[in-house]
């Protein structure tokens, strides 16, 4: 018991209703667990499907509250499907269930079903960092005015400070384009299905707000978020794309909020 | 004991954010954001709203603005829905800290978890799963709240559940064990007619004995909710705690018959899916109002008398 007591307090007699109750809940072909019973001899096997129909049903829920363009897109019936599938492999570890589904867009993306909408799982990576952009803590934006105080020689070297709520998803379609008319209620253009799209996400208030980067805008930015100078990041995107417009690309990222603060260098 | 936190340092470095709000006596209603716009625009201030505490445990963003905005003008009651209480493995220390971090925020007038489970291993099943019945289980859950109630400062209200089977190997009744944890936590207890009343048809119990044996004298808050109907494997009739609808007319009743013998206690009406418009839920937190204030007379006076 020694051993036991040093892993917590809890010593061999471990209640272990969990390993016996946990398994079927998941899973349809685990059979009834023997631990249960309904009262007075009575059968558990609809009984026990109460919780198993719970699980599965608040679980597709909770993915459909996350991915509700998605949904839109391939219908109700379709995507609880797809959900159950989700679901079944990769329940939550957390019980903040707005935080659920960051592997439900590779999951799309694999999905046999949804082969004919190669766009689908892009519009729910939009969808999952417009809802970690939504959660995000709130902070101040970076003001234009804290630019010009940074001499013109020390710009080069000034890193970033990102917004807690900043992401940005980059797609070989229009996926930012699809998830702005569907969330905005409005109907779907037949797509010219070609241009590729990144996206920025930001919260600089209370609204969430997706935006369109221009060329070379989401490798900058990607680069800025993670902690190299302005410098490095633009250089990066020169290489990308040499219609890099870096002035347009400063006032737009400072004007969207994906930054709080300018680290110059200087010791403080 | 190690695990001692520092007490009173924090309260007197306290400072109170909000205004202070008396619920005894108060309906409430589930709080549900697309009610927002209605519940500001609304003349009287008058009930209390609960929280679900997992929807608020975000870092920021519009749910802590529009929690900020109701708690200026309301109580709030925090219930917690994921803890785990009832399980048998150890509590998640960070859910625990975001739990208490919420306390601290908000200053909620009411603070409540389940009776039952809902992780195993890593995952999060978001269902309230039952636990059998027994001294090592009575110990474990007794150990969980204790731990709450350390970390939060304030005693827990533990609400009864609503089950469909039972353990083979449970010693005792819910109500000797829900006794059992009152007694070694000194926790409180939130009482959810709608549970007793589920439980005792699926179980073929009496919610009469059930509510006659319960500790009433430590029950902090009153849930009332709709269900749904299913059959089980013999056809019999099973309740579902779905709070998709309505309370039903023998909820109503029995939470009549509890008032009669408490008094009045600040009940909330949950309504968690098919949520109607603003209005109908607030008609049935008033329906819950007006049971309550016709129990409060008889004990107001009876207050008064005591106190001559």
């Amino acid at each position: 018991m020694r051993v036991a007591e040093r892993f917590g307090r809890h010593d061999g007699g471990s209640p272990s209703f969990g390993v016996e109750f946990s398994p079927a809940l998941l899973d349809p072909q685990c059979e009834t667990p023997t631990a249960v019973t309904g009262p007075n001899k009575k059968a558990a096997v609809k009984r026990y499907n109460v919780y198993r129909n719970n699980v599965t049903v608040s679980l597709i829920d909770a993915l459909a509250a996350v991915f509700p363009a998605t949904q839109r897109i391939t219908g109700v019936e379709f995507f609880r499907a797809m959900a159950r599938f989700h679901v079944r492999a990769t329940p939550p570890t957390s019980p903040l269930l707005f935080e659920y589904g960051q592997d439900f867009p590779g999951f799309i993306e694999r999905y046999e079903y949804a082969q004919s909408v190669p766009w689908l799982a892009d519009v729910a990576r939009i969808e999952r960092a417009w809802l970690d952009a939504y959660h995000a803590a709130d902070m101040e934006i970076l003001r234009p005015q804290a630019l010009t105080s940074i001499s013109p020689d020390q710009l080069p070297d000034a890193v970033f400070v990102p917004h807690p709520a900043v992401r940005i998803v980059c797609s070989e379609f229009p996926a930012a384009s699809i998830f702005a008319a569907i969330r905005s209620e409005g109907l779907m253009d037949p797509m010219e299905a070609v241009a590729a799209e990144d996206a920025l996400i930001t919260r600089p208030g209370l609204e969430v707000v997706v935006r369109h980067l221009p060329p070379g805008g989401a490798i900058f930015l990607a680069r800025l978020v993670s902690g190299e100078t302005l410098g490095q990041a633009a250089a990066a995107a020169f290489d990308a794309s040499t219609s890099f417009d870096l002035p347009a690309n400063i006032a737009g990222m400072i004007e969207a909020g994906a930054f709080t603060a300018i680290d110059s260098g200087d010791p403080r | 004991m190690s695990a001692v936190r520092r007490f009173p340092e924090s309260h007197a470095a306290r400072r109170l954010r909000f205004p202070v709000y008396e619920i005894a006596g108060l309906a409430g209603t589930s709080l549900k954001h697309e009610h927002l716009p209605a519940i500001l625009a609304e003349a009287t201030k008058d009930g209390f709203f609960e929280i679900h505490a997992e929807n608020y445990m975000g870092a920021g963003g519009p749910p802590h603005h529009a929690l900020e905005r109701i708690r200026r003008d309301h109580p709030v009651s925090l219930h917690g829905v994921a803890m785990s209480i009832g399980g048998p493995q150890n509590l998640d220390r960070n859910h625990l800290e975001r739990f208490h971090a919420l306390v601290e925020r908000y200053e909620p007038c009411l603070v409540s978890e389940h009776l039952a489970w809902s992780t195993h291993g890593t995952t999060y099943f978001n269902d309230l799963l039952p636990l059998p019945y027994t001294e090592a289980t009575l110990r474990r859950v007794s150990e969980h709240i204790d731990e709450v109630q350390l970390a939060i400062r304030r005693p827990l209200l533990l609400e009864n559940p609503s089950t469909y089977v039972v353990f083979r190997e449970s010693t005792m009744s819910e109500v000797d064990f829900i006794r059992g944890l009152v007694q070694r936590t000194g926790c409180g207890l939130l009482l959810d007619i709608n549970n007793v009343f589920v439980s005792a048809i699926n179980h073929g119990d009496s919610a009469f004995d059930y509510l006659r044996d319960f500790p009433i004298e430590h029950v902090g808050e009153i849930h009332l909710a709709g269900h749904a109907e299913q059959v089980d494997d013999e056809g019999d009739r099973l309740l579902i705690d779905s709070h998709d609808g309505p309370v039903a007319d023998a909820v109503w009743k029995l939470f009549d018959m509890v008032l009669s013998r408490s008094g009045p206690i600040p009940t909330l009406v949950e309504w968690d899916s098919n949520t109607p418009d603003w209005p109908v839920l607030k008609a049935e937190a008033r329906a819950a109002q007006d049971i309550l204030d016709r129990h409060a007379t008889p004990f107001i006076l009876g207050k008064v008398h005591a106190r001559r």
